[in-house]
């Protein structure tokens, strides 16, 4: 696919994955280019070794980013990805493994000092360790803090809130109670694969089997008698008042238009 | 400021006692909310451990529940100091992932009005830089500058900070002619004039050298090792600029130096920024003289909305719009790595896309995680006062750093 986007054109990625598999074969899962990204998936436990012979032997010299991702339909949850830079080569690529919550992945505090704390960043959002990280505490969130507010199945309202109590004349912390219910609009095209049923549309896709179909037996069950229908049927009003014509106009009405002048 | 003294006996008997102090989170030199616990021995500082985070709003999570045109405005208030160049990254990754072409009109606004941002960031930074250490007029001067950006930002956007202006595909809206003219108009008599007498004020200032040279050296190796970018980088002798290595938008047609220190110090960040702003005139003289007209925005409708006037005609921009402003658009699925060279430093945008409207994660690289991390080794042996040199030459923001 020919390139037409204005996004930052580093060196070409020709031949990247071939030279870099080689020397990391033992580890590697998968190797792919989409979008312009060089991207190795790797096995958890080789991934300090793998971005070792990244930096030495493929001259990736700057750690730029480690980030975490969850899915949680997979078994191992989260991914947890690492940007690599060549300033020599002027190439980026990307690595990433697998770890779930109970699987330590090596830290890379080895090869690289600003690892520890991007590694605590994706311990504090996402709770994935890193084994051999000398300082592992949270970052970013509160002091305190329980949870990991980046998983998709942490509530973007949290569950505390906490505000100034005047009676106890500090900060005090509070499950969150939210004045209207949270606000999230599903705009995905219905005909594009929604999986649920529209309001309205229960019918169109054969309506749910029922086991005793309902039976309407005497007229009175129907919700509409006979003296229902008789009511309704009287008139209410005398009907609408004829008008009379005067011949005259209404009193202030505007004179007519005349013929030729009217524009 | 608080205190507290802890003693601890040595092996020969004598006691030594180290002082541990809060600096912040509220210090007005502290560039926000930082808290960095210090350890001192006497007025020399031993170890410190910055605490960030106290800003952090969760911007990457609530990016998930939007779409990807309303996660724009998030960008803004990331570096609310250099807002258009944070929202640069994002419209990059997300026309990387579309591979959508953006009409050359466009790209050279976005390269304009990025390099204003890093005009009027530097000048917020070294402002701030020569108040930390002690003299105050320069800012008084140069924030009178940071206040013309604004201005310019307004008449392009509507907005002085949070512009959301950089829209993907495109642009939001051209720019007036007149604007443009006094661009170049403000660079050619106006902004020159003031900016070379605030910094002669300080350049050869004695003090300003006494707190600056020599303070915070870092070696070519650490600079690499802790994942440095930006004027960080280049004071550390390293000519390594985005604009220059990977190109973006109209970058590759502009010429332009790269400033780069030879002592990697304090004092050479802050000349690193005094060079940069003159080449960030250069590169706006050079897109006010080559801009071509044409249109602003990508043509493709399915991502770029209708134009007004054409929505009052055409029932299928009406429905474009509708869509675009409730569904939004899709985003093919895959995942792109975008940094941009931002006034701070290398600014990247890890967007997973799952094929939705929404972006499945969108992970935020800001510059100040790697410096403010090696604020511990840069500030150790230094003494006290020197730990807001180092910080102001950091060049940090917690919008972005904490996000």
């Amino acid at each position: 696919m020919a390139v037409l986007h204005s996004a930052p054109k580093f060196a070409s990625n020709e031949g990247v994955i071939e030279a870099v598999s080689e020397t990391i074969s033992v580890w590697l899962i998968e190797a792919s280019e989409a979008h312009g990204e060089v991207i190795f998936r790797v096995e958890r436990d080789g991934i300090e070794k793998v971005l070792r012979i990244l930096r030495e032997t493929h001259a990736y010299q700057q750690l730029m980013e480690i980030a975490g991702v969850d899915y949680p339909s997979r078994p191992e949850r989260f991914e947890v990805v690492y940007m690599l830079q060549s300033l020599t080569k002027n190439h980026r690529v990307m690595v990433k493994c697998s770890a779930s919550e109970d699987t330590p992945v090596p830290t890379v505090t080895t090869l690289w000092p600003n690892a520890g704390w991007l590694e605590r960043e994706v311990f504090d959002m996402y709770g994935v360790t890193f084994a051999g990280n000398p300082d592992l505490r949270r970052i970013l969130t509160d002091y305190g803090f329980e949870g990991h507010p980046f998983r998709k199945d942490f509530p973007v309202t949290g569950y505390t809130e906490l505000r100034y109590s005047e009676e106890e004349k500090r900060v005090v912390y509070e499950p969150v109670v939210l004045a209207q219910e949270m606000r999230t609009f599903d705009f995905l095209s219905p005909w594009e694969g929604a999986d649920y049923v529209l309001p309205g549309d229960e019918k169109s896709r054969g309506a749910p089997a029922v086991a005793e179909p309902k039976t309407t037996e005497k007229p009175a069950d129907t919700g509409a008698g006979k003296k229902a229908d008789e009511a309704a049927a009287k008139p209410v009003a005398g009907g609408a008042p004829v008008q009379k014509d005067s011949g005259k106009g209404a009193p202030g009405a505007p004179d007519p238009t005349s013929k030729e002048g009217g524009r | 400021m608080s205190m507290q003294r802890e003693e601890s006996l040595t092996t020969s008997g004598e006691v030594i006692s180290n002082y541990t102090i809060n600096f912040g989170p509220q210090h007005p030199a502290a560039h926000g909310v930082l808290r960095m616990v210090m350890e001192l021995d006497g007025e020399v500082i031993e170890r410190i451990d910055p605490h960030v985070g106290l800003l952090h709003r969760g911007t990457e999570k609530l990016i998930e529940q939007k779409t990807y045109l309303q996660a724009l405005p998030y960008f803004d208030r990331l570096d609310y100091c250099s807002p258009l160049a944070m929202e640069h990254s994002y419209v990059l990754a997300i026309e990387k992932l579309l591979n959508l072409e953006v009409p050359i009109r466009a790209q050279y606004l976005r390269v304009l009005f990025a390099e204003l941002t890093r005009i009027c960031n530097h000048m917020l930074n070294m402002g701030a830089h020569i108040l930390d250490v002690g003299a105050f007029t320069p800012n008084l001067w140069i924030m009178d500058l940071r206040e013309d950006c604004l201005n310019f930002f307004e008449r392009a956007s509507g907005a002085r900070m949070h512009s959301a202006w950089f829209r993907p595909g495109g642009v939001h809206q051209d720019v007036p002619e007149k604007l443009l003219v006094d661009i170049g108009d403000w660079l050619d008599n106006r902004f020159f004039q003031l900016f070379e007498d605030a910094m002669s004020l300080v350049m050869d200032n004695r003090i300003f050298k006494q707190r600056n040279v020599d303070i915070a050296v870092v070696s070519r190796e650490d600079a690499i090792a802790w994942g440095f970018s930006g004027p960080m980088i280049r004071a550390a002798g390293l000519p390594w600029d985005l604009r220059k290595s990977q190109p973006y938008d109209v970058y590759d047609r502009m010429e332009f130096d790269i400033p780069v220190g030879t002592n990697s110090d304090c004092y050479d960040r802050f000349m690193v920024r005094v060079k940069e702003v003159y080449e960030s005139a250069r590169i706006i003289r050079q897109c006010l003289r080559d801009m071509p007209g044409g249109p602003i925005a990508s043509s493709d409708t399915k991502v770029v909305p209708p134009k007004r006037a054409e929505m009052k005609q055409s029932m299928e921009a009406l429905i474009h719009h509708f869509k675009l402003y409730t569904e939004g658009f899709h985003v093919p699925a895959g995942e792109v790595y975008v940094a941009t060279e931002s006034p701070k430093g290398e600014f990247g945008v890890y967007l997973v896309s799952d094929g939705t409207n929404k972006p499945y994660r969108c992970k935020i690289r800001p510059t100040a995680f790697s410096h403010l991390q090696a604020m511990d080794f840069m500030s150790r042996g230094h003494m006290l006062p020197d730990a807001t040199a180092i910080l102001g030459a950091i060049d940090v923001v917690f919008g972005e750093c904490d996000r």
